[in-house]
């Protein structure tokens, strides 16, 4: 087990090491120079000469990735002088669009994009598995069938369009409540739900319909099981045999699902960010992407990657905690 | 299913025999109650004790499971839930029926670990079924369907999935634990020779009836239809010179959706032109007694039954020589 993580943790080092590579050759693949792209309207060619010279966008590529790695274990310090601007450990370089060090902006994203992703992961998980046993307990009866036809338009419709139906329903159509931007918890805690309450809902849809498939299938096929019918024989209540012999089965590959699907959502979820308007890094990176930003696309795209990777990692290991025929090796 | 009449008594074995298909495992899923109610209906009477369970609500049938009545089943592996240990497993078992605390339970299940020939029991209960033997697996599943002293075992083709060796030693198992426990064993299999070495009495179903019932004796020596003459003549025998060729029944078991009408066997039988007015094709014999405590279902006459059993056991010799 000692060694099997320690080896897995080295393989995602260099997984790591060959993304920022593939990210990284973006600078010279694109045809942008993007030291033009740092000062907009007051551009002139000596402005672009020193902004060069200053972001270390005159060496070359191999120096540069080697100064953007360095960064990340010591930090880094631009220009020299008097306009001396420093980005400390870890830094992930230096936003030109933004005029801020990338590792701030994505620290200063990230809880947003948290919040929303677990939040959402939450009411999915509850609304999708409850939905998912009790179709596999009524099979084919008319609550499996709502849920079934509810879980296909669940996934049918894509986020934006159900983000915006409930935006013109909740803001325009009923006035449940008005449009709340995002407030930090701490600030005021009912205009930090209000920002977050639809965007839950938006995501959650989307998941909860594909995991209430998902649990029902599981749970349909760990209910035929054997050691099923050895627990009926045993005499246990219908309630011990499906609560704990069929569920503790049927849930695990869900574990598996939702780990990766929360750290996916973690490196950002564009669309429903943009749809409601929330700083986070679905927005940030779109943003950088739309703007040509080369720093804070590479260090948006390092850290989604780093979850997935990660997410990949603990999800292996959690499988050889919840089922122990699994052994890690 | 139709005409499936049989019991036991404390301490006896019944051997269940057929094919597959034949409705074994139906009728002990009716007996534990753990048929689906949705697509099985039960008429007539099945009877533990005295009391009527055919009919009990499934609350009742529930309390019974596992304390008066248990089943263990063809492959362990797969009976066994992959993510308990044995030990909680047992615990459990002991738990639903028995009001004691989880140490009491604990002792109760090693105990019974060691009764069924688990070395290290103790260390074993901590174990996950995949870390087990085939054999130990079956004997763990025995050692659950006993942990409340049941006076019913249904063992459902307990050796089916085992090693030749290691069926030896669960059959032994089980008739040492009968003579302990003084349970009450029904055996469903398809291996004769299991059944010869332990039951007492023997029911044979074909197309999800019984079609032939009495004692080991009387089945294994005066066998009174011919499908038992067949699954008889299809055994390989030691006691006779040379390699014959084993003879199979011909054709196929019925489909129960389809049964044909008259005798079930009708279409596979070999005598049935001794049988007068085609009644093998119209009648559904009743299952007669022939002796006492030996019942078969035929149109065959006593004396018809004889010349060909005679004739039949003559070939056999033949074919072996």
């Amino acid at each position: 087990m000692g060694t099997y993580i320690i080896r897995r943790i080295i393989a995602m080092i260099l997984m790591l090491i060959a993304l920022s590579m593939l990210v990284f050759g973006l600078f010279t693949l694109l045809p942008a120079d993007p030291a033009a792209l740092t000062c907009g309207k007051s551009c002139n060619p000596q402005v672009i000469a020193q902004n060069r010279i200053r972001l270390g966008y005159d060496k070359p590529i191999y120096v540069q990735y080697g100064q953007f790695v360095k960064g990340i274990f010591v930090g880094r310090t631009y220009g020299s002088g008097n306009a001396t601007f420093e980005c400390p450990a870890p830094s992930l370089g230096y936003s030109f669009t933004k005029g801020d060090c990338v590792t701030d902006l994505i620290k200063k994203a990230f809880p947003v994009t948290a919040t929303e992703a677990v939040g959402a992961c939450i009411l999915w998980l509850i609304t999708g598995i409850s939905v998912g046993i009790l179709a596999a307990l009524k099979r084919g009866r008319w609550q499996d069938r709502v849920a079934t036809g509810g879980a296909l338009i669940g996934y049918s419709f894509p986020t934006f369009f159900i983000g915006l139906v409930l935006q013109y329903f909740v803001f325009f159509k009923f006035r449940i409540m008005d449009y709340a931007s995002y407030t930090p918890f701490k600030d005021d805690p009912v205009a930090w739900f209000k920002a977050f309450i639809l965007p839950w809902i938006t995501l959650a849809l989307v998941f909860a319909a594909f995991y209430s498939r998902l649990t029902r299938n599981q749970m349909l096929e760990t209910l035929g099981e054997d050691y099923i019918r050895t627990a009926r024989s045993k005499g246990l209540t219908e309630r011990v045999v499906i609560g704990k012999h069929a569920l503790r089965s049927g849930l695990t590959p869900i574990v598996t699902a939702a780990g990766l699907d929360l750290a996916g959502l973690l490196g950002g979820v564009v669309i429903t960010e943009q749809i409601f308007g929330l700083p986070g890094l679905g927005r940030l990176s779109l943003g950088a992407a739309l703007n040509s930003d080369l720093p804070l696309i590479v260090g948006t795209v390092m850290v989604a990657a780093t979850f997935v990777i990660v997410a990949n990692l603990i999800v292996d290991l959690l499988y050889a905690v919840i089922d122990p025929r699994v052994r890690l090796s | 299913m139709d005409g499936v009449t049989f019991g036991v008594d404390k301490g006896r074995t019944l051997a269940i025999v057929g094919e597959s298909g034949s409705g074994k495992s139906v009728t002990s899923a009716a007996i534990m109650g753990l048929h689906n109610p949705k697509r099985t209906k039960i008429t007539g009477s099945i009877r533990l004790d005295g009391e009527e369970i055919a009919t009990a609500s499934p609350e009742r049938l529930r309390e019974l499971r596992g304390k008066r009545m248990a089943m263990i089943f063809q492959d362990p592996l797969s009976s066994l839930h992959p993510f308990y240990t044995i030990g909680a497993q047992l615990i459990e078992a002991v738990q639903v029926h028995q009001d004691v605390n989880k140490s009491d339970a604990r002792k109760r299940a090693v105990e019974l670990l060691k009764k069924v020939g688990i070395p290290n029991a103790e260390r074993r209960a901590g174990e996950f079924p995949h870390q087990l033997s085939g054999g130990m697996r079956q004997r763990v599943m025995i050692a659950m369907a006993l942990v409340n002293d049941p006076d019913l075992l249904i063992a459902d083709e307990p050796t089916t999935a085992l090693d030749v060796t290691v069926q030896a030693q669960i059959i032994d198992l089980l008739r040492t634990l009968q003579s302990e426990f003084g349970t009450a064993i029904i055996l469903i299999t398809h291996d004769l020779g299991v059944v010869a070495e332990t039951a007492d009495d023997v029911a044979v179903m074909y197309g999800a009836r019984v079609v032939e019932r009495g004692s080991v004796r009387d089945i294994f020596y005066r066998p009174q239809m011919p499908y038992t003459w067949g699954l008889l003549s299809s055994l390989p025998r030691l006691d006779q010179v040379g390699g014959g060729r084993l003879s199979p029944i011909p054709g196929q078991p019925p489909s129960l959706i389809s049964l044909p009408e008259g005798c079930v066997f009708r279409p596979r039988c070999q005598y049935h032109q001794y049988v007068p007015d085609g009644r093998c094709d119209t009648v559904r014999p009743m299952l007669d007694e022939v002796v006492d405590g030996h019942s078969a279902r035929c149109h065959l006459s006593t004396a018809d039954k004889q010349r060909l059993a005679a004739e039949r056991l003559v070939t056999t010799q033949k074919e072996g020589a």
